[in-house]
């Protein structure tokens, strides 16, 4: 099996993983970005953008999609949907297949593989998806009108998910594990004068119990210890993000949550492995944030190559 | 009501009922264009050249038409987009609600659709 070579490889396509292959295409590097899911990330989950910079309101989907015609006409190659069976990134060389029958090689690679929706990780949370589980408010809402529903979580994700979807149920109870919420006050503020919703705060979900679709959740109490079953139409889950770095372990320094550490120009321990976006230990995680990350990656990386080259 | 993908379309009930009759195995996602969606398109994309034996079809779930696949016995529990059918010889061998990663749908493919 014959390696391509391409002189960056870009790993995520992504808002940090697209920008940097715009940059780095622009600069006439030539660059291959592969995707292990959907062009675009969790960008395309993104219902309204409204707070990027020179648009004034787009849906994630669109700002994924030109993101990357751009990269693309500036001659970026991406591959998506594929699978990385090997990844060899201490050699100078950087060595990657995919679907174990593609190899590439390159000069530099730039981890920008993001992040994925966090889940409970019961054992019948995977049997009820699509079944009275769903992760998507705008995709499912509709499914729910007149229903009685629990979100669970306290980040903005969850309270603002909670009020949106009060458009069409008939309550909905927010479970948390905390006492108080992780949100912004203007969230809470929302959620908490919003007559549709109550709280049930320090306790955790233990298991989903229905036939052929979700009907009653079991509660514990984290603080009491005490149990309780409360029957629900359905669970929307907001419990926040985790890592795409399960393939990364060993390979470069992670945080202790997963993430990779980089210095200000987007350098991991590896010379010549750079990262971006929401896979990078950091503390804001917005698209922005991910497109600076790309940019500053691309550049850095950019500079790697003129110097070892 | 067509989506902006690079699948084939199903406009109507009387296309739907020539696709599942006059191919062996069709796959047909019927979604919107949303976050749940639009990776499950993605992943048919992907697969079409791999599994020539396959149909590869969405449907707009929100044409009247989809109603074939909305009221359909096997999606009558669902309450997550999109609704992933897979079809053989005419007939639903399998179905499934919300969002399916690339390994569950060649999962889905390879144990229902197997070319015979």
């Amino acid at each position: 099996m014959s390696a391509i070579h391409y002189d960056a490889i870009v790993l995520g396509g992504g808002s940090a993983g697209l920008t940097a292959g715009i940059y780095l295409s622009r600069a006439k590097v030539k660059t291959l970005i592969i995707n292990e899911g959907t062009v675009g990330g969790q960008m395309v989950l993104t219902h309204a953008v409204a707070n990027y910079p020179g648009v004034k309101e787009t849906g994630g989907y669109q700002l994924s999609q030109i993101m990357k015609e751009q990269a693309k006409e500036f001659g970026c190659d991406i591959k998506s949907n594929v699978e990385i069976t090997k990844l060899d990134l201490k050699s100078h060389k950087k060595l990657i297949e995919i679907d174990d029958d593609e190899v590439f090689t390159a000069d530099t690679v730039i981890i920008a593989s993001g992040g994925k929706p966090r889940k409970l990780g019961l054992p019948s949370e995977d049997n009820f998806k699509g079944l009275g589980i769903s992760y998507c408010a705008t995709c499912d809402g509709d499914f729910y009108a007149g229903k009685d529903i629990i979100v669970v979580g306290g980040g903005n994700s969850a309270l603002e998910e909670a009020v949106s979807l009060t458009k069409w149920v008939n309550s909905v109870k927010i479970v948390h594990q905390f006492d108080n919420f992780q949100a912004h006050k203007h969230a809470i503020v929302e959620a908490e004068k919003n007559e549709k919703i109550s709280f049930i705060m320090e306790s955790e979900i233990t298991e989903f119990i229905g036939n052929e679709k979700v009907e009653v959740v079991n509660l514990v109490n984290k603080k009491t210890g005490e149990t309780e079953t409360v029957p629900t139409d359905g669970v929307f889950i907001y419990i926040g993000y985790l890592p795409n770095s399960e393939k990364l372990k060993g390979l470069v320094d992670l945080s202790e949550y997963g993430e990779i550490i980089t210095d200000e120009d987007m350098q991991t321990n590896i010379p010549g492995v750079f990262a971006a976006g929401d896979i990078r230990k950091k503390k804001y995680r917005q698209i922005t944030t991910a497109v600076s990350d790309g940019t500053i990656a691309a550049l850095s990386a950019i500079d790697y190559i003129q110097k070892n080259n | 009501m067509l989506l902006g993908t690079n699948l084939k379309h199903i406009e109507s009930e009387e296309q739907f009922q020539e696709v599942i009759n006059n191919n062996e195995n069709v796959m047909i996602c019927c979604g919107r264009m949303g976050p749940m969606c639009l990776p499950v398109y993605d992943v048919m994309e992907g697969l079409e050249e791999k599994y020539e034996n396959v149909a590869f079809y969405d449907f707009a779930f929100d044409s009247p038409h989809a109603q074939v696949l909305r009221n359909h016995e096997l999606s009558r529990n669902f309450m997550g987009l999109p609704f992933t059918f897979y079809f053989k010889n005419g007939e639903a061998v399998k179905a499934t609600s919300s969002i399916q990663s690339k390994k569950q749908v060649k999962e889905n493919l390879d144990t229902f659709l197997v070319k015979e």
